[in-house]
């Protein structure tokens, strides 16, 4: 059953499909690419951004490297691994049920 | 992300925090490049400090991040308090290193393992002995012909071991000039295959090479004294070496760390027990006897058959002796037969240490926990000066089990920093106290290593102590009310009443500490102090071996030429030395009649050695050259006394009464003084000295491979003929070698080696005990004279005399004092049973033994107090007011 948070789940829907598509990105990356596709729709919030990809890091969902840009910086950026991989089908699969719900609800009412 | 990299992460906190901090930054880097207003790209980033404590939280483990904080609160806190930390630290580590000390020799000595296959299965076979007096001993050795029959009677139940004892033996593998030592043990040749040892090179001695006496000259060495004398060369196999009359080969060496089954030697060879000459006598007691027992079969019931077979050869065995009271030859007829583990192997040195060891074990305990109460006093003492800011820790939500832990945590580096010390404390004294033991009769080997049992050990060692002394305090910290203590006024009162009892339970275990040291001094003294009859200063004593056995014309020319040698007072030859620990004896018959009980204790002496050892002559003559065993007897007061009403003896007669009944008669010559035969304790023996120059049973002269020769030096100190006489003996007569060579004084000595040890050690506990006890009684009252400083202000103000003051400050502790002294001497009522064994004409409930600590204590006590005393009586009130 989808739970009650089911929208903040969303963050790591769109996070994940973002990386299956592109990966590797940094976090700035992954923020503008949902707001781009978007166009402009959805604005992730920078401070749910990072917890949210260090919480999916923790999980296995995604794995992290540090790489050297050419300013002489270093920035973090993802990728997505083979669980990740299950985790978005499920994810999918959720956000799909939860939005036909909604929509069911929206046509009966 | 795995566990691991979570507590990686955790160990490494500030890494964490810079990378996610690295990240934010290149986050705001970005947006700005993309034309992101950067005071507008940080709003929206939003609380960096909230966003790395979320991200760090997925990334660390949160609890072990806090026990880390505590941890290192906890180091800053040592670190801060360094002079308390280091007397902690100090008092600690001392008691920790000689309890890891005492672990270490008791280990090696009495429990670890023999490195064998099912160690637990190992028994030693012992039957208990009535003496003349009523006194019973252990009887560990047996004889030959015996163990074959008792092997053959539990055959299928259990396989029975002969091991002989561990003797330092003569070897030669070139020539007869290059004698050296080595630890020989005499085995079934079954032992291997029973302990399940296997051959590093070569192969190891068999059933089969054990079947006939004489006749299996192979011999087998440890991986131990392979390493050390052929640097493990595989060629040793096939190489021959000389042992008394007869060449060994070496046929193998034992893989692994087994060298025996005699703990605290270390045997290098091993040969069948067929090769012993003794193998075969019905008289000899040489051997132990282990048991192993079979699969399936009970211990309790081989026991009793075993013990079952031996009373019928005990029975067998007196039929011969006549005139036996019918009392004593049931007494020898029901003797008790024992069978205890054996798992650590079994040997002298286990019998004569094993309560020592534990009751220096048990001082060393109670030191430690003497300096457990001072550091728990300390600790108190420190959090309550902390109270504040454990309320304050409280109030700011800090759980009860925070705070225990917390305290608990500084606690623990205090411990272990001591077990750091310890351990290296342990490292020097253990070695040293195994030197103090070591007899110069006798070397003594353990193996100390440094291993997993001792690691534990001092693991286990730290965490109660840490709890010992860390608990107390940490509870108490942990049940604080902040609102009183905010507020400025805990209750100081029930501090004290921690302290009073922590040095009330100081006082008692340094009474008892005391008590024993007291009780050990004493008994080393009274021994040292005790006369033997005869004068060691002076006297070399050398083991002289001969390449073919000599006629006594031989021995007596090499004595000539001694005895014109320069620096030489005297020479003499006897078949041993007084008390060397070996002893032949014999019961004596008079005017026909049966033989009592009692012992006569014998040696066999070349004119001249009563005076070398200067032992006086009472009454008749020395021997002269012409004397022959059995013939001529000196004997000394003691067997005059049994025997002849205490006249004198000379010119009367007696037998010696051999196996079988079978009677040799002597006429007596001489009668001389008493002398220490087998050891100093006891009181000495009848003794009966016959010529050394013997005729055996078809009246020939007999020849002699191995004697002693004795010689008196001029100069104070004999070991100065050192270097000379080893020379010299070869230069007399070729065919002598000296194969050791000791001063009589060492001898005589290491018959109270252990005393010595007990005495010292246990002195030095005493020492630091009291030394403990008196640091811990002066911070108690001068902590609570800080405390108390008002009070006492107030007290002065209204009229409170000095004498008033004294009272008052230190009543409570005088109670403390003698409370816990009391409870020590009742303590010390109820164990003084179990040092009687170990104690010589004193005992343990002697009132001067009981006055002893009670006067340390009470000097210490007052010398503590008085520098709180002072400080108290000088407290001026208007100042103390005034600061208030």
């Amino acid at each position: 059953m989808p739970k009650s948070d089911a929208l903040q789940g969303a963050l790591d829907l769109l996070v994940l499909k973002v990386l299956m598509r592109r990966s590797p990105l940094h976090g700035y990356a992954i923020m503008t690419a949902i707001q781009e596709i978007s166009d402009d729709a959805l604005r992730v919030e920078e401070g749910s951004l990072y917890p949210a990809l260090h919480r999916m890091e923790e999980a296995g969902w995604v794995r992290a490297r540090w790489i050297n840009k050419p300013n002489g910086r270093r920035a973090r950026i993802y990728e997505l691994s083979p669980a990740g991989k299950k985790q978005l089908v499920v994810e999918e699969a959720r956000w799909n049920h939860v939005t036909a719900a909604v929509n069911r609800v929206l046509r009966m009412a | 992300m795995s566990l691991w990299s979570r507590i990686a992460n955790t160990l490494r906190g500030n890494r964490v925090n810079r990378e996610i901090d690295e990240e934010l930054q290149s986050h705001l880097e970005e947006a700005i490049e993309n034309g992101r207003d950067p005071a507008q790209a940080r709003r929206a980033l939003g609380n960096a400090l909230r966003l790395r404590e979320q991200a760090r939280d997925f990334r660390i483990l949160p609890w072990l991040d806090s026990l880390k904080m505590d941890v290192i609160f906890g180091w800053r806190q040592v670190r801060k308090n360094k002079i308390t930390s280091a007397a902690a630290v100090l008092s600690l580590a001392l008691g920790m290193g000689a309890s890891t000390a005492a672990f270490r020799l008791i280990d090696a000595l009495l429990l670890r393992p023999l490195p064998i296959t099912d160690p637990a299965n190992l028994y030693g076979l012992s039957h208990l002995i009535t003496g003349a007096n009523g006194e019973i001993q252990v009887g560990d050795t047996w004889i030959y012909p015996a163990f074959a029959q008792m092997r053959q009677a539990v055959k299928g139940k259990a396989e029975l071991i002969a091991v002989s004892l561990d003797y330092v033996s003569d070897i030669t593998y070139a020539s007869d000039a290059d004698m050296e030592k080595a630890d020989v043990q005499f085995v079934s040749g079954w032992m291997f295959s029973s302990f399940g040892l296997r051959a590093a090179v070569g192969r190891l001695i068999t059933e089969s090479d054990d079947t006939t006496p004489g006749a299996h000259p192979v011999a087998v060495i440890s991986h131990d004294y392979w390493t050390r004398r052929f640097d493990r060369d595989p060629k040793v196999v096939g190489r021959t070496f000389r042992m008394g009359t007869k060449l060994y080969q070496i046929i193998g060496v034992v893989d692994g760390p087994f060298s025996g089954t005699e703990t605290g030697s270390m045997t290098a060879i091993f040969v069948p027990t067929m090769m012993s000459p003794k193998v075969q006598r019905t008289d000899a007691w040489w051997h132990r006897t282990l048991v192993r027992l079979l699969p399936g079969s009970n211990a309790e019931a081989v026991r009793q058959q075993l013990a079952a077979t031996w009373h019928a050869i005990a029975a067998e065995r007196m039929r011969g002796i006549s005139g036996m009271s019918r009392e004593a030859l049931d007494r020898r007829l029901n003797e008790p037969v024992l069978m205890e583990p054996a798992a650590a192997g079994t040997s002298s040195l286990q019998r004569d240490y094993r309560s020592s060891l534990w009751m220096l074990a048990a001082l060393t305990a109670l030191v430690l926990l003497i300096a457990c109460a001072n550091v728990a006093n300390l600790v108190t003492a420190q959090a309550e000066s902390r109270s504040r800011e454990m309320a304050l820790r409280v109030s700011l939500g800090a759980g009860r089990s925070r705070l225990v832990r917390l305290v608990l945590l500084e606690s623990f580096w205090i411990a272990l920093l001591a077990a750091a010390a310890g351990l290296a404390f342990a490292w020097w004294a253990a070695p040293f106290v195994v030197n103090r033991i070591d007899p110069a009769t006798n070397h003594v080997r353990l193996l100390l290593p440094f291993d997993s049992r001792l690691l534990g050990f001092a693991i286990v060692l730290t965490v109660a102590v840490t709890l010992t002394f860390g608990a107390l305090p940490a509870l108490r910290a942990s049940r604080i009310m902040p609102a009183r203590v905010l507020k400025g006024g805990d209750d100081p009162k029930a501090h004290r009443r921690l302290m009073h009892l922590l040095v009330a339970g100081q006082v008692a275990f340094c009474f008892i500490v005391l008590q024993v040291a007291g009780l050990f001094v004493v008994t080393f003294q009274r021994l040292t102090n005790r006369p033997v009859g005869f004068s060691p200063e002076q006297v070399l004593v050398m083991d002289t071996v001969a390449v073919q056995p000599q006629l006594p014309a031989i021995w007596e020319q090499e004595l000539e030429h001694l005895r014109s040698l320069r620096g030489l007072e005297s020479a003499a030859v006897s078949s041993d030395t007084l008390l060397s620990g070996w002893a032949t004896n014999n019961f004596i018959s008079v005017n026909g009649a049966p033989p009592n009980l009692v012992l006569t204790q014998m040696l066999d002496i070349s004119p001249g050695w009563l005076h070398v050892m200067r032992i006086p002559l009472l009454s008749g003559r020395d021997f002269r050259l012409e004397d022959v065993y059995p013939g001529a007897a000196i004997v000394n007061q003691a067997f005059s006394r049994e025997y002849f009403n205490g006249q004198d003896p000379v010119g009367r007669r007696f037998e010696v009464v051999m196996e079988h009944n079978q009677r040799l008669g002597f006429e007596i010559v001489g009668l001389c003084g008493d002398v220490a035969y087998l050891n100093v304790r006891e009181p000495m023996p009848p003794q009966a000295y016959f010529p050394f120059r013997s005729l055996d049973a078809s009246g020939q002269l007999e020849a002699t491979k191995e004697a002693v020769i004795l010689v008196r030096t001029s100069a104070s100190d004999p070991m100065s003929m050192a270097t000379v006489l080893p020379r010299e003996i070869p230069a007399g007569r070729s065919e002598f070698r000296v194969s050791s060579l000791l001063p009589q004084t060492e001898i005589n000595q290491a018959h109270t080696v252990r005393e010595r040890l007990l005495a010292m050690l246990s002195l030095f506990f005493a020492t630091v005990a009291l030394l403990l006890a008196g640091v811990g009684l002066y911070g108690v009252l001068n902590h609570s004279v800080l405390q108390r400083r008002r009070e006492i202000g107030i007290r002065m103000a209204v009229g409170a005399q000095a004498s008033n003051v004294a009272r008052l400050v230190t009543s409570r502790m005088i109670a403390a004092v003698l409370a816990g002294a009391t409870g020590g001497l009742v303590f010390g009522l109820l164990c003084a049973e179990r040092l009687e064994a170990l104690l010589f004409q004193v005992r343990a409930t002697d009132a001067t033994m009981l006055m002893l600590p009670f006067a340390a204590l009470a000097a210490v006590a007052v010398l503590a107090t008085i520098p709180a005393v002072l400080r108290a009586v000088h407290i001026d009130p208007l100042v103390m007011l005034r600061t208030e």
